[in-house]
């Protein structure tokens, strides 16, 4: 999509705008911490709120929506508790509540998204590949502009959790991902030396013929 | 660390700031979350971890031809061994700088950033125009930044479709022989390892 106009920085830019962003930053952490999505689903959620929504909502706008959409889909709150601020329900079993003597571990260890192979890697660095033709209508990390088009791998990144699977609860159905450059030739026409580097699951992938 | 849901202007809330204190007071009758958690999250990212630490990785890079080495083939070990590590910063690649090759990150998809060594990212880095203009016209975005690179120089733009994150390393500005690392370390701006900018030449 284009027309967004000039990238506009803002001098000595607080991390948080207002206190509320502040909440809603760490609301999403500490209920992603509870176990209850993976980090697939909590992208897909947001990326699936209606558009009009997404465009027009400031970056944590969008994070409270795809929060109360999350639980809401698991039913860990219901749209009138939402509303009145207060529990009616009694409340869902969770795996886990993150407390505070337990955050930095949490962070420090992150999620780590390799697994073991189930097979080895189709491509190494220098093979020629085309992005295939697909449109999926669940969640995907292949952009559309980068579908259809000709490129090199440069790198084997690894054996990684597959978010195409893993943000519908299919499991983790880890795949090879690959490190893709493309040329800006080949993705805009424009006669630049620059490039685009793509990070691609094998299965976006086809050998160029 | 105060209980803040208050905007500073003003007594009355906004509509979003009301409904994130009503989510909040639910989320926490419901035991789902603790308060103090959410206290040291916010601090966490709001004080203690920044592009200071990304910084440290630079100046290390630049002063210790072993660890750029290091940085090259194993960035994720490398950059733990300084202490920096976890979420978001899982599956580290270094991107150096050389005067043909200007490496420049984005996520087109969503928002995806190096947490551990450069914090939360910038509102313009999640925002439309640096998202759909970085993979499309990355000399024209570096224009907005101020950046005028030679004609003859490569851009390549990184976009982290995945969960493996980009540092760029920028180039060590000349005039800076000898210099200690906490003194390299001031040099290395937040957009220079983003590849929006260029580290500061010495004054």
């Amino acid at each position: 999509m284009m027309g967004f106009g000039p990238v506009a920085p803002e001098p000595d830019e607080p991390c948080f705008h207002a206190g509320w962003e502040r909440r809603a930053f760490a609301l999403t952490l500490a209920m992603g911490a509870t176990g209850s999505w993976n980090i697939d689903a909590s992208r897909h959620a947001r990326e699936t709120l209606p558009p009009l929504t997404y465009w027009s909502s400031s970056y944590y706008e969008i994070w409270l929506e795809g929060l109360v959409k999350l639980m809401g889909e698991r039913g860990l709150v219901s749209a009138d508790e939402v509303r009145a601020g207060k529990s009616i329900e009694p409340p869902r079993n969770v795996a886990r509540v993150l407390k505070a003597d337990m955050v930095a571990g949490v962070l420090a260890e992150g999620g780590p998204a390799n697994r073991a192979a189930p097979a080895p890697p189709r491509f190494k660095a220098g093979d020629k590949i085309r992005t295939r033709n697909i449109h999926p209508r669940g969640h995907t990390r292949l952009p559309r502009y980068a579908r259809d088009r000709a490129g090199e791998i440069v790198r084997v990144h690894g054996c990684h959790v597959f978010p195409d699977s893993s943000a519908h609860g299919k499991g983790d159905d880890p795949r090879w991902l690959y490190s893709v450059k493309f040329t800006a030739r080949e993705l805009w026409g424009h006669d630049t030396p620059d490039c685009v580097h793509i990070d691609l699951w094998e299965s976006y992938l086809e050998a160029a013929s | 660390m105060p209980h803040d849901g208050h905007d500073h202007e003003g007594s009355e809330l906004s509509p979003v700031a009301l409904r994130v204190k009503a989510l909040e007071s639910l989320l926490v009758e419901k035991g789902y979350v603790d308060p103090a958690a959410l206290d040291v999250l916010i601090e966490t990212y709001e004080t203690k971890v920044g592009p200071r630490n990304g910084a440290r990785v630079v100046a290390r890079a630049w002063s210790d031809r072993d660890f750029a080495d290091w940085l090259r083939r194993d960035a994720t070990a490398a950059i733990a061994a300084l202490g920096y590590q976890g979420r978001q910063g899982e599956h580290m690649v270094s991107l150096f700088n050389t005067p043909q090759i200007h490496n420049m990150v984005v996520c087109t998809l969503c928002s995806c950033y190096p947490w551990p060594v450069l914090g939360l990212p910038p509102v313009w880095y999640k925002s439309p125009p640096y998202r759909s203009r970085a993979v499309l016209e990355p000399r024209a975005v570096l224009g907005d930044f101020g950046v005028k690179l030679p004609e003859d120089v490569e851009v390549r733009v990184w976009d982290s479709t995945a969960e493996v994150r980009y540092l760029v390393i920028p180039l060590r500005p000349a005039g800076t022989d000898g210099w200690s690392e906490e003194r390299l370390a001031e040099l290395v701006t937040r957009d220079s390892m983003i590849g929006t900018g260029l580290a500061t030449a010495p004054s």
